[in-house]
């Protein structure tokens, strides 16, 4: 059925459309083969447990893989103890192994 | 190896994608793939030549002090450190409305045709866009 | 066999003043023109695209005017013309209270729950 990468680059408190790329990722994760969404830049900023933005960043956890971009949490001072279940804290590297893999879909928010 | 095609829209230093861009071209190089790489509007400011870096008075320190490449410095060391494995193409017409027509050597004018060859030849596309 | 591409345009009005007028649009067009196959998908502000009536004509900055103002709906009306099939989010319509009657002829609704089917039946999809 498809795998897919999608790269999120905004954060929900500045933009309201990140409610709709969990959804639309937790939808692709009900009829693909594996769904990664991948946290960059200040896509990173809901990944603090201690925000209430992350209650949604593990729910999209448990329906697809989430990785963070090591560099954008780095950039913004967020250490790994602070990170919340379920999001893996990977380098760019593995976004450009998923981007690499044959027919995988790609998609940039 | 694989073969990605990246379409790239957004100018230098407005957005943390101009960052990123070059991070994730830097390290699909590093491991061996060809990378093709499309700039259409604002990105084909990314590769002028005329960019100059400046000194900061705010740090206190001078051009020489700050050492600060800027994004034709970091597209120019693509094409050296990697050479073979990247093209450039600048879209011609986002070219001529920015005045953007002189830049780095290794990228070269182009048009949505090159790009369009590109994706039908590439193992993958990925489009960052402007917001 | 050429790629099936879908291309998902979101971000809206952002290039008013560029002879493109919307430039992912006029991207696709061209690419259509060179053979490839293309569809779009309008979601977020995007949708707005296809409402029939859109006219940002009159813009002038001192003795210099914009002969030739963006005519989006226009613009999508050719792409379908030219065979290009065009999604519309219908949640997104309706939140922005655009009525379907409004809409452009010839786009295609397609609900968020129906997306992951749809993206199942291209073999790349672009959000720009």
């Amino acid at each position: 059925m498809g795998t897919y990468l999608l790269i999120e680059s905004r954060d929900p408190f500045d933009s309201a459309d990140v409610e709709r790329m969990y959804e639309l990722a937790a939808g692709l994760a009900e009829h693909a083969d594996e769904v990664t969404v991948y946290l960059v830049q200040n896509g990173v900023m809901p990944v603090r447990a201690a925000s209430p933005a992350s209650a949604r960043v593990r729910e999209l956890a448990a329906r697809a893989t989430v990785l963070a971009d090591e560099f954008s949490l780095r950039e913004r001072g967020i250490t790994d103890d602070e990170i919340t279940e379920g999001v893996r804290p990977v380098p760019i590297e593995v976004l450009v192994d998923l981007l690499a893999e044959p027919g995988r879909k790609v998609m940039w928010h | 190896m694989a073969t990605i095609t990246l379409a790239l829209m957004d100018p230098p230093y407005e957005t943390e994608t101009t960052t990123t861009a070059f991070r994730i071209i830097d390290a699909a190089l590093r491991a061996g793939h060809h990378v093709k790489v499309f700039a259409y509007e604002g990105a084909v400011n990314l590769t002028m030549a005329e960019q100059a870096p400046h000194a900061n008075p705010v740090k206190g320190t001078s051009v020489e002090e700050e050492q600060h490449p800027t994004t034709k410095d970091w597209a120019a060391a693509l094409f050296r450190t990697y050479p073979g494995r990247i093209e450039w193409v600048n879209c011609g017409l986002c070219v001529d409305e920015r005045g953007a027509g002189n830049w780095i050597e290794g990228p070269v004018r182009g048009s949505p045709k090159e790009f369009a060859a590109w994706v039908e030849a590439s193992d993958n596309t990925l489009v960052i866009p402007a917001k | 066999m050429a790629k099936r591409i879908l291309g998902i345009v979101e971000t809206a009005y952002r290039a008013t003043v560029e002879e493109q007028d919307d430039t992912v649009l006029w991207l696709h067009h061209m690419l259509k023109n060179n053979g490839m196959d293309v569809s779009l998908l309008l979601r977020g502000n995007a949708v707005n695209y296809a409402v029939r009536g859109q006219d940002p004509g009159g813009l002038r900055f001192g003795d210099l005017g914009v002969e030739h103002a963006p005519a989006l709906d226009h613009d999508l009306a050719a792409l379908i013309e030219r065979g290009v099939p065009v999604y519309v989010v219908d949640e997104d319509r309706q939140e922005r209270g655009i009525p379907a009657t409004r809409l452009v002829d010839g786009t295609r609704p397609v609900t968020r729950r129906e997306l992951p089917s749809l993206f199942e039946t291209f073999d790349q999809v672009w959000h720009w």
